[in-house]
């Protein structure tokens, strides 16, 4: 045995950083950083205090939901949300198929790549709510307004994952499609939907339980559905009724989480 | 039959992968390509149906020079060469038949193919080859349900599905077993003696070359260093094509290495959940 082997050697992983100083610094840093941020935040306790009254009147209604009294309002909104958020899902997917197909680099030519994620970048850099008040503003308040809005996010989102898991199939497959001197669409079609079907479906239900949750909010600045109930309900102070609408967002929400894991497992 | 003149490819790197290579195939031949990593089998094999576009030189087939041709002449010379994959490279999600029926692409409509109606003279078609590779039983089971040996089948069906004139493997061998992938060579080199059927085979395993093939062609740095038969192959021309090495082993049977089973994932993932 040689003498290397017999003594012991102490170890220890390669730091990420090697500089020691450096490391230090920038730890050091951060951690200045976020005092000095935190000291920044003004809170005005009497004010909070006062909000915690309100705050537990609002639990109280939470905790006596009211479905009776507005149930009809109730009704109408959760039917326009729903309707909202299905059709808003279905039109967004299907425009994301093409659009996610052309944002793919590595079956799209270039011009028409720039084009499809110039589309997806506008359409994920508007905020949900942004776009909302522009549609109210176009197309007046109401479900219409909120289904545009929902659909133009379904797009950004879908189109862009669509386009990222295309980029990340595994080319071998589509190759061996385009040596048998299949046409684009049929390499498309075999090579490279059997390999994104699964996920897409997925994830288009993922997007189906975001479009309800995000019905809820875009109501409020005039969209339609759930959220303008919601909204009315809070600014006549019934609690009651706006805790009955709260839980029946979080069991709608709930049952799609279920409805979508069940049918991804079924699907994969 | 198959002609190829000076075929040479820089990539966009800069790296030279094939310069000015040129033999003939004639109708029936089997040939074996060997050379060390990266000397540009694959790529010399991708050139001559333009999987990789060469930068110079030509590729005759039947007196027809594919290097030439446009988009959808080229669909149609592709057809004609059927081509398997070292990593099998069948759709894993798809079933075993529409593996097979996916060497009829370059001949059917988009629309057919979409709704899988296929002409009924492709299906007997896909049907006896099946038979042929002994998968009767797997046909309507996904490939990700096969094993290694099972996939390079529907590999060499799906190829052969294609009425090709010209078969380009690609290291067909290169994640099997040593049996497996005596079975398999013996195979291909079979439907290729039956059909008479020329075919350029890449290989990494000097032996199973000498073992299967009619004629070898030995490539360094996407140059040609040895063309002829598998008998002349000896030490100072293996020295020549992969450099000094103690040649011996290479008459001994059992180099290779088996590998493990391979784990479904869930069998992989089993320890965390």
């Amino acid at each position: 045995m040689s003498d290397a082997a017999t003594q012991p050697r102490s170890w220890r992983r390669p730091p990420l950083i090697g500089n020691a100083w450096l490391r230090w610094a920038i730890i050091a840093g951060a951690l200045i950083y976020l005092v000095a941020a935190l000291s920044t935040i003004e809170v005005n306790w009497e004010r909070a205090s006062q909000g915690l009254t309100q705050g537990w009147r609002f639990i109280e209604g939470f905790l006596a939901p009211d479905f009776t009294s507005r149930s009809r309002d109730i009704w109408r909104g959760m039917e326009e949300s729903l309707t909202m958020t299905v059709t808003s899902t279905i039109v967004g997917c299907l425009i994301s198929i093409p659009i996610g197909l052309g944002a793919a680099r590595n079956i799209a030519p270039l011009p028409i790549y720039a084009v499809c994620r110039a589309i997806i970048a506008v359409s994920r850099s508007l905020q949900e709510i942004i776009i909302a008040i522009l549609f109210v503003a176009m197309f007046g308040f109401g479900p219409f307004a909120g289904f545009l809005t929902l659909s133009l996010a379904t797009i950004g989102f879908m189109a862009k994952l669509l386009a990222e898991d295309i980029e990340d199939i595994d080319e071998t497959q589509a190759e061996a499609i385009r040596a048998t001197g299949a046409s684009w669409w049929q390499v498309v079609n075999y090579g490279i939907q059997p390999q994104v079907v699964p996920r897409l479906i997925g994830l288009s239900f993922y997007r189906l339980d975001i479009n309800f949750r995000e019905s809820a909010v875009i109501g409020i600045v005039g969209a339609g559905g759930i959220g303008a109930t919601l909204n009315t309900a809070m600014q006549r102070y019934e609690y009651s009724t706006a805790g009955a609408i709260l839980i029946m967002i979080i069991a709608i929400v709930l049952v799609a989480e279920y409805l979508s894991s069940l049918l991804r497992k079924w699907v994969q | 039959m198959l002609r190829v003149e000076s075929l040479t490819k820089t990539y966009a790197t800069g790296d030279k992968a094939l310069n000015g290579v040129s033999f003939d195939v004639p109708p029936g031949e089997v040939v074996g390509l060997i050379g060390p990593s990266g000397s540009g089998k694959s790529t010399l094999i991708r050139g001559i149906n333009r999987l990789v576009e060469p930068s110079s030189g030509r590729v005759l087939l039947n007196d027809s020079d594919i290097t030439r041709l446009g988009r959808s002449e080229l669909r149609r010379a592709r057809r004609r060469m059927g081509m398997i994959f070292q990593e099998y490279a069948l759709v894993e999600r798809l079933t075993v038949m529409e593996n097979v029926l996916s060497g009829r692409l370059g001949y059917v409509s988009f629309w057919r193919s979409l709704f899988r109606r296929f002409p009924q003279r492709d299906v007997d078609k896909a049907f006896a080859l099946l038979a042929r590779v002994g998968l009767t039983e797997q046909i309507d089971k996904r490939a990700s349900a096969l094993s290694g040996g099972q996939r390079q089948r529907v590999g060499i069906a799906r190829a052969l599905e294609q009425d090709p004139e010209l078969l380009l493997v690609d290291e067909p061998t290169a994640s099997l077993d040593p049996k497996t992938a005596r079975q398999i060579m013996r195979l291909i080199c079979e439907v290729c003696r039956e059909q008479a059927l020329p075919a350029i085979i890449s290989l990494h395993d000097v032996l199973l070359a000498k073992m299967f093939v009619d004629r070898i062609i030995g490539l360094r740095a996407g140059e040609i260093v040895f063309d002829g038969a598998p008998s002349k192959l000896d030490t100072s021309i293996l020295t020549e094509i992969y450099g000094e090495e103690d040649w011996t082993e290479i008459h001994d049977d059992g180099h290779e290495e088996a590998h493990a089973p391979e784990l479904s994932h869930e069998e992989r993932m089993a320890g965390l959940t």
